[in-house]
């Protein structure tokens, strides 16, 4: 299968640094570009970027969702036929043009800007909301330092005779995170107005961000020694206390029971495929950037598959940990149910303790149902069922507010795990948001928007605070669904379609020819057979099949958002529809980006339309100054 | 066996008092979950245990209502369950035909809850008052919230990180515009070196070009 389709691109050699120019630069060692200290520090900063929270708390329902031990299939073949040939491309194409994202496409050709500027606008939005779930992550683990936990207890109401009926009618955590945390609203339209404590979370956030980012790689490169490692280091001892808790290996055996069935099923390929497209962080120009650091032999092809495979690998052990601490926490509730209902049952019949237990129950039951069905009816006693316990389906926020913080006070210490769990998740989320700050910053001075001469420090505490001025939306008491809004619509359809493109643009712009030559350069040999089907065909057809199948679900649903409502079926969450102003928010959260591709093309067109003249006078002079002058030029 | 008629004839003086009986307007039901508290050490529930009942309950009594001497007889017990769960009603002793009315006995046994559970060693829960509601401990309040110390010592640390590093890059700059007119000088004279001493097959360096070269520089 070889396709010559390649579309024409003129004065591309003008546009990139040749061969003998990366050499001479290589030798040189232009000071002007930050380094990577050494390898270990560039593969943990991209560890850390791909791994996120996604792999602890969306991929573990995932699985469990679409049929246990049979989902890794589907990601296993979507990791290696989409996931690895996207990540070997943005870091070949990185390592080769040597700049971030907005320079990359723009020495491609001017056209294509507009991805890089896509890739700008994503980064920012997604950057925005991903560090407001730092910060609740920030304020749950202030709130660890104490003994007993304040979501193990309920508050006493006004005149201390029982618990508040919040917090009484649902449970201690659920009260915890939506009241005390969020105080959340009822409506997406009531704002509620700024909530004290979640706006100094938001501080916090924003502040280490900033500490941690303020030179870029020079300060990150050090922090993620720490932020990259600490994670894994949590979730051996999580899986070492989870595999002494009781019923922990009900809730891994659970996980990986495999259903064959769900494998027929079209939405466990879909999910399959975009999970491991968000899992890696793709389309955020985040790696583009850090590929860009490297030296220019540096081995991308083997950087690429190892990446993959820790991404994967972690995906995997992290599951394992979650649920076995699932296990966990089914298994005490549903004692806990048993041994309500059996109180229940020898209170009113006023049987001896211990006469009646978990495994004579059900023939206690039926005898006592058949003597005296009157007394059971009112009785009103509980099904315990260890199968719905343990699927109370938890993903994003909910596992790790709720289910977790719940099983972490059941066991023993538990401020001591509460703080670790936190500062795991913390860590994960502070490595991906280096790469998103990344993906703004370096476009941002790419685009020359603001003087050169200000330095990196200034750039990045701009883009952080401004990020923190829009992120206060979240910090009201609509917070939590304006987040599920931004996480739904600016992470999903905008990152596909930049996928796309970049891929379209590096094989059919660029030229699959110029590019297979060029990692022949880099690494030494040309890509074999697999790279190459990959990257002309599969990948690109995988991802067009994932993008309109998502538009099309997206667009055929009625779109709803889960609300916590008093009033209404709590305690669990009633679906509402939107209100009709909020189409034009979803319009620009996915919208804009994904459009801001063709709309800079035309920019840019028309822009060479009515200033061609001028252009044509630049190009006449052929003087050896001018020529000096354009070397100085191709150098940055 | 022995203990086992005794038992059974006190229970029967104590119900001779008819005016105990299951839901009787007058008194309590009481449940107590000894294997549940205690698991292996549970004590077992006969009527010397019942008779500590009655005297701490009677104590209850004294507390709650000075002046008037409440015994062990006033305290009438009926309705014993293998449960280990029974009614009590308590009479006036200054007229054994009275009975306490249940406000009375309820703030009595409120007052005092916490030493008749720990007669039996039991709490709250596991020695149960039917329809008496434990006072709900009062939560401890901290006079300054955990969170926000540790928000303070987070703060703090970022804070001091921020400045020291806005400070280092400043000062380092600094440095480097205090180096560059010494380098330029090391610089000339290097050139200017390499001239004198350099080759003759090396070709005529083109001064005029380096020279160009620093001014477009700046």
């Amino acid at each position: 299968m070889r396709l010559k389709l390649k579309l024409p691109n003129p004065g591309l050699d003008d546009r990139i640094p040749s061969h003998e120019q990366l050499e001479v630069m290589e030798k040189e060692e232009a000071g002007d570009r930050p380094k990577w200290d050494n390898k270990a520090q560039y593969l943990l900063t991209c560890v850390g970027f791909c791994v996120g929270l996604g792999n602890v708390w969306r991929f573990p329902y995932l699985c469990q969702s679409h049929g246990g031990g049979a989902f890794m299939i589907p990601f296993l073949i979507l990791l290696v036929l989409e996931g690895i040939p996207l990540l070997h491309l943005e870091f070949a194409i990185g390592q080769r043009l040597r700049k971030g994202s907005v320079g990359v496409w723009r020495s491609i050709n001017p056209y294509l800007t507009g991805v890089g500027i896509a890739s700008l606008l994503v980064s920012f939005l997604v950057g925005m909301y991903y560090n407001t779930i730092m910060a609740w992550i920030m304020w749950y683990l202030f709130n660890s330092f104490q003994n007993p936990l304040p979501w193990s207890q309920c508050p006493l109401n006004a005149n201390n005779t029982g618990y508040v009926e919040e917090c009484s009618r649902s449970s201690t955590v659920d009260y915890f995170w939506y009241r005390e945390t969020l105080n959340t609203s009822t409506a997406i339209d009531e704002s509620g107005g700024l909530q004290w404590w979640m706006v100094l979370s938001l501080v916090a956030a924003w502040g280490l961000l900033y500490v941690c980012c303020i030179r870029g790689i020079e300060t990150s490169g050090k922090a993620v020694y720490i932020t990259s490692t600490l994670p894994y280091l949590v979730l051996t001892i999580f899986l070492i206390r989870g595999l002494t808790l009781k019923g922990s290996v009900d809730g891994i055996k659970f996980l990986f029971t495999p259903d064959v069935n769900e494998l027929m099923n079209p939405q466990t390929w879909l999910d399959a495929g975009a999970q491991v497209f968000y899992s890696f962080s793709l389309a955020f120009g985040g790696l583009i950037s850090f590929s860009s650091y490297n030296s220019v032999h540096n081995n991308c092809e083997q950087d690429a598959v190892l990446i993959s495979l820790i991404n994967g690998c972690t995906s995997v052990y992290s599951a394992t940990v979650i649920y076995s601490i699932i296990g966990f926490r089914a298994t005490e509730k549903f004692d806990d149910c048993m041994s309500d209902n059996i109180m229940k049952l020898i209170n009113a019949f006023n049987y001896a303790e211990n006469s009646i237990t978990e495994s004579n129950y059900n023939d206690a039951l039926n005898y006592l149902n058949q003597t005296n069905p009157d007394v059971i009816q009112g009785l009103d006693l509980q099904t315990c069922d260890m199968q719905t316990l343990l699927s109370q389906g938890v993903e994003g926020t909910g596992l790790a507010f709720i289910v977790f913080t719940e099983a972490i006070i059941k066991m023993p210490i538990s401020p001591l795990w509460a703080v670790l769990f936190f500062i795991m998740l913390f860590c994960l989320g502070l490595s991906t948001m280096f790469g998103n700050i990344e993906g703004v910053v370096v476009p941002l001075q790419d685009l020359r928007l603001l003087p050169r001469s200000w330095p990196k420090e200034v750039f990045c505490g701009l883009t952080c605070l401004v990020s923190f001025a829009f992120g206060l939306i979240f910090a009201q008491r609509s917070g939590n669904y304006w987040l599920a809004l931004f996480d739904n619509f600016a992470g999903s359809i905008p990152l596909l379609v930049i996928g796309f493109c970049e891929m379209f643009a590096v094989i059919y712009i660029y030229g699959v020819d110029r590019f297979n030559k060029d990692i022949e350069f880099m690494v030494g040999h040309k890509p074999n057979i697999f790279w190459q089907v990959t990257w002309r065909v599969v990948s690109p057809v995988i991802m067009i099949v994932i993008l309109v199948f998502y538009f099309v679900t997206q667009v055929t649903k009625n779109l709803t958002y889960l609300v916590w409502d008093q009033e209404v079926s709590f305690p669990t969450l009633e679906p509402r529809a939107f209100p009709s102003w909020i189409y034009v928010i979803i319009f620009i959260l996915a919208g804009i980006p994904s459009l801001s591709i063709p709309i800079f093309a035309l920019f840019k067109f028309i822009q060479r339309k009515c200033c061609k003249k001028e252009k044509r006078a630049d190009f006449t002079v052929e003087t050896i100054s001018a020529k000096i002058i354009m070397d100085d030029k191709i150098k940055f | 066996m022995l203990d086992k008629i005794l038992f059974l004839l006190c229970l029967a003086s104590a119900l001779a008092d008819e005016r105990c009986m299951p839901d009787t307007p007058h008194g309590f039901q009481v449940r107590l979950s000894i294997k549940t508290a205690l698991g292996d050490e549970a004590y077992v529930w006969n009527e010397n245990e019942m008779f500590l009942f009655r005297a701490s309950l009677a104590f209850a009594m004294r507390n709650h209502m000075n002046g008037q001497q409440f015994e062990v007889s006033n305290i009438i017990v009926c309705n014993e369950t293998m449960r280990v769960s029974f009614w009590f009603i308590v009479t006036s002793p200054l007229d054994t035909s009275q009975l306490i009315d249940q406000e009375n006995v309820e703030a009595a046994i409120r007052q005092s809850r916490n030493r008749i559970n720990s007669a039996f060693l039991l709490t709250d829960k596991t020695l149960e008052f039917v329809d008496i509601l434990p006072t709900l401990a009062t939560l401890y309040t901290h006079p300054t919230p955990p969170w926000l110390i540790v928000f303070g010592v987070v703060m703090g640390a970022v804070s001091a990180g921020i400045i020291i590093m806005l400070v280092s890059s400043v000062v380092q700059k600094k440095r480097k515009t205090n180096r560059k007119p010494q380098d330029e000088d090391d610089d000339e004279e290097t050139r200017v070196k390499t001239v004198e001493n350099g080759d003759a097959h090396d070709g005529i360096h083109n001064m005029s070009f380096s020279e160009d070269e620093r001014f477009t520089k700046m």
